[in-house]
């Protein structure tokens, strides 16, 4: 491994900026994070960065590493191609607060417009519910989303058309995925997944999955059958036709 | 003057992981506006680390076990320093807090008969830890943040506060500053609940986030407010240790709840060699009988590797020293050694451990179900922490209430795992409760407006000794190796007394700490306000520690190895004298009421 490495990362606020050079030793085993705190603690003690856990599990330090939506923490130095320069940009689909930190205030407004989770009565008299395992797996992978908001950053129609106002984007899909198949939930978001959050924008090009740290099958597993529940309530003719009878 | 901008609630919380969002959904099911402030985004708080599970006594895997079980386990855990009442009331209120989870949308895994399973952990008798895989604190946060969110609660992420507000003696809100902007603001509120969590970042090996700075424990403190059982700061036995940007990470209980194994490098499963009296009657007196329990035999008795984590990590520490470490200075955790026992079972381990099967993959390119992993000991926990009242949770200061890793008493001298995310909804839930009765029985509050420009004049000082101040970073990264190297796993008297001058030379540091640049989003400045807690609660650890001339749960003092049944007798206290001195000082314990004496003799 080099024994030190340049980073351009992009430096600014909303009324503008540019990318700055700083060249600090890198070390095996670490990540494109401790380069930052490095650089951080040594040259630019003002550099904006945001982060909690440093092990993957929190989702707060997303940004752009070399063009690709990426957890800091999460890429490690011996990754990537250390003989150029490593540039390190916030994400483009949110609005920019200062250097690599974005303003997705947007992602936490956006989520109250989903209807919350509503469970169905209890199945046992000690007011608990039965449930098998089978079918708490299909929801636990999308339960395992750590809100990094990297598949909203890369999702064409937020990143490219800005239509935050209309289309609430990959990850809150995610999450209204997770209450439409959760075994006890009996609430119904079918018509507002067509009607307000505009699920029809998605043309399943996948970037979304692409991108996802955790694996989750974003696309097939949870935008496809919500996309099946529309098409199934709107435009199925035999069952438009049993609905009138 | 510097600007505020003003808010007004009848609860103000203060920290928004587990205990905090739990107080706030309770404060406003009881009438209470509510207000939250936390220093990250919502559903960032280092609870989203928490892996094994919640722990209680459902009783849905093995039907001995009940509230009786839970409480002694407890208090044998926390070697009878706990605050027996919040023992009794969190093993008893604990199974509700979990189904009140999961009727908010929580999804654990499940018995074969669709009920909620359990799992076994260190220093439970039973299995008992109710759990989403390995990520069920992500589970639980997501739950509380997703129901909160519905509640009318009002959020200020991404809010640091500068110091609690008084109004007399009682209570009056807090001011502080959001990053994004570097704006001061107020909060006035008629109570408030401490929900910060821990102090981890005062040590240099650390499962914990940035936010753990000690943030509520300092200001409680500067408001007034006594703290308890600081010296007991747990040490998880099993941190990665390789590679070295990833030292002290979180490698979860759960892997040798699910049968995974602690050896030196001369292949040795030392824990069989070393297992205090005070539990051999539970412990496995084979490999055999071990691995039997860890596979759900009722009959069988728990491998040494599920003693208790202070046990656990001294053992490590032992094993390290003695030269039988590993190549990178920790222990090998191996559970890939299953196979031996078991078809599918990488497939099972991927299953059981997702999160660690992903963290040692991704981080340190190994395969837990092929070869053992490197771990060792990091600062994970505080014990100890603002000391409140057993029911209702409200500290010495009127209207001031603390929940969490932030109130001590309930985990005595060491915390069992799974007992702090039961910890968090079951006192978080009666915090929210008393501190809204509180705010409903009192009037209004009017605050101090020439405190809150001093404190905000005293919050811009570092802008004006600019880069010619020290640089904060650097400090914060001294004062880590002291606390790690003096005040660490193992402690003697003349290291903690050195470690006292060394503070008070970082503390004069820390006050000509300067900064550059502006207030929007500036993490220098960030770094000066939280060194200062840090600073106070490292101070506060180390007289306590020095005080207690013993080794009793998470304190090992290498000058009194052993237990004195004396210093049984007394928690440790400390509070701001007024000659602005720390006050340490023994304070007896409240005996216990003869029914739960019976409890725990019961359960020997």
């Amino acid at each position: 491994m080099a024994t030190s490495t340049t980073f351009r990362i992009w430096r600014g606020n909303p009324a503008g900026g540019a990318f700055q050079d700083y060249t600090t030793p890198v070390e095996e085993g670490m990540v494109v994070l401790d380069a930052v705190h490095r650089i951080q603690a040594q040259q630019a003690p003002d550099l904006a960065v945001r982060w909690n856990c440093k092990a993957g599990k929190c989702g707060s330090c997303s940004a752009e590493i070399n063009g690709i939506p990426k957890l800091m923490c999460m890429t490690r130095l011996s990754a990537i191609n250390l003989n150029a320069p490593v540039i390190l940009e916030p994400m483009h689909a949110f609005p920019i607060i200062r250097d690599l930190v974005t303003d997705v205030s947007w992602n936490f407004r956006a989520k109250k417009t989903i209807k919350q989770f509503k469970p169905r009565p209890p199945d046992a008299a000690d007011g608990t519910w039965r449930v098998q395992q089978a079918d708490v797996e299909r929801v636990q992978e999308f339960r395992k989303c750590i809100e990094c908001f990297l598949c909203q950053d890369v999702c064409h129609v937020l990143r490219e058309h800005h239509k935050h106002e209309e289309f609430i984007g990959p990850r809150l899909l995610v999450y209204a995925a997770a209450l439409e198949m959760h075994p006890l939930d009996i609430e119904d978001r079918v018509s507002d997944l067509r009607h307000i959050h505009n699920l029809g924008y998605c043309n399943i090009t996948t970037c979304c999955r692409q991108v996802c740290p955790e694996s989750i099958t974003i696309t097939e597993n949870a935008i496809i059958p919500l996309k099946e529940r529309v098409v199934d309530r709107y435009f199925d003719p035999l069952k438009r036709l049993f609905r009138i009878l | 003057m510097p600007e505020f901008q003003r808010f007004s609630y009848d609860v103000l919380v203060i920290g928004a992981g587990g205990a905090g969002l739990r107080a706030a959904i309770e404060a406003g099911a009881n009438g209470a506006k509510v207000g939250v402030v936390c220093k990250s985004l919502l559903g960032k708080a280092h609870t989203v680390m928490a892996e094994g599970g919640i722990a209680a006594a459902l009783a849905n895997v093995d039907d001995r076990d009940s509230w009786r079980v839970h409480f002694a386990d407890t208090m044998r855990g926390g070697q009878y320093l706990n605050n027996w009442r919040m023992a009794e009331l969190h093993a008893k209120e604990a199974p509700e807090c979990v189904r009140e989870l999961e009727a908010w949308g929580a999804l654990f895994d499940r018995t074969k008969d669709g009920k909620i399973l359990q799992r076994n952990f260190g220093g439970h008798r039973y299995p008992r830890l109710a759990h989403v895989g390995d990520r069920t604190g992500l589970e639980m946060i997501r739950t509380l943040q997703d129901h909160g969110i519905h509640t009318g609660m009002e959020v200020h992420m991404e809010c640091t506060v500068l110091s609690l507000l008084l109004d007399g003696n009682r209570i009056a809100g807090a001011c502080g500053y959001d990053r994004e902007k570097g704006r001061f603001q107020l909060w006035q509120a008629k109570a408030v609940v401490m929900a910060t969590g821990g102090i981890g970042r005062a040590f240099k090996v650390t499962s914990n986030s940035w936010e753990y700075t000690g943030d509520g424990l300092a200001l409680a403190y500067r408001a007034g407010a006594e703290l308890q059982d600081m010296e007991f700061v747990q040490f998880h036995p099993t941190g990665m240790v390789w590679p070295i940007s990833v030292r002290g990470i979180l490698v979860t209980e759960g892997v040798r709840g699910e049968g995974g194994v602690l050896r030196n490098s001369e292949g040795c499963r030392f824990m069989f060699d070393d297992i205090p009296d005070l539990y051999k009657e539970q412990t496995a007196d084979s490999e055999e009988e071990g691995w039997r329990y860890t596979q759900g035999d009722k009959d069988a008795r728990r491998p040494p590797e599920l003693l208790t984590r202070d046990h656990v990590a001294r053992c490590i520490n032992r094993e390290v020293k003695a030269g039988r470490g590993s190549p990178h200075g920790g222990v090998f955790l191996d559970i890939s050694w299953i196979k031996e026992r078991m078809p599918k079972a990488a497939e099972h381990i991927q299953r059981k451990l997702p999160s660690m099967y992903h963290q040692f993959k991704q981080l340190a390119d190994l395969d837990i179900t092929k070869e053992p992993m490197e771990v060792g000991p990091t600062t994970h926990y505080m014990m100890g922490g603002i000391r409140v009242d057993g029911d209702s949770q409200m500290s010495t200061v009127p209207g001031l209430f603390a929940a969490g890793e932030a109130a001590a008493g309930l985990h005595g001298a060491n915390r069992l795992g799974g007992n702090s995310l039961s910890d968090l909804v079951v006192f978080g839930r009666r915090a929210g409760h008393f501190a809204a009765a509180f705010a409903n029985a009192n009037g209004p509050v009017t605050v101090d407006e020439a405190k809150i420009q001093a404190t905000a004049a005293a919050a811009l000082a570092p802008f004006d000794r600019g880069p010619s101040g020290e640089n904060p970073y650097q400090i914060q990264y001294d004062l880590q190796e002291t606390m790690q190297d003096l005040v660490g796993i193992v402690r003697v008297e003349s290291e903690m007394r050195q470690a006292l001058d060394a503070i008070g030379q970082l503390s004069a540091r820390a006050e000509k700490a300067g900064v550059t640049g502006n207030r929007e989003y500036n993490n220098g400045w960030h770094t000066t306000i939280d060194i200062e807690n840090l600073m106070m609660v490292s101070e506060a650890i180390t007289r306590a520690a020095l005080l207690r001339k013993e080794s009793r749960g998470a304190q090992f003092r290498e000058d009194f190895p052993n237990k004195d049944s004396e210093w049984g007798k007394y928690n440790i206290v400390i509070r701001g004298g007024a000659d602005g001195e720390m006050q340490v000082e023994k304070r007896a314990l409240t005996p216990m009421p003869d029914e739960l004496k019976s409890v725990v003799e019961e359960m020997k």
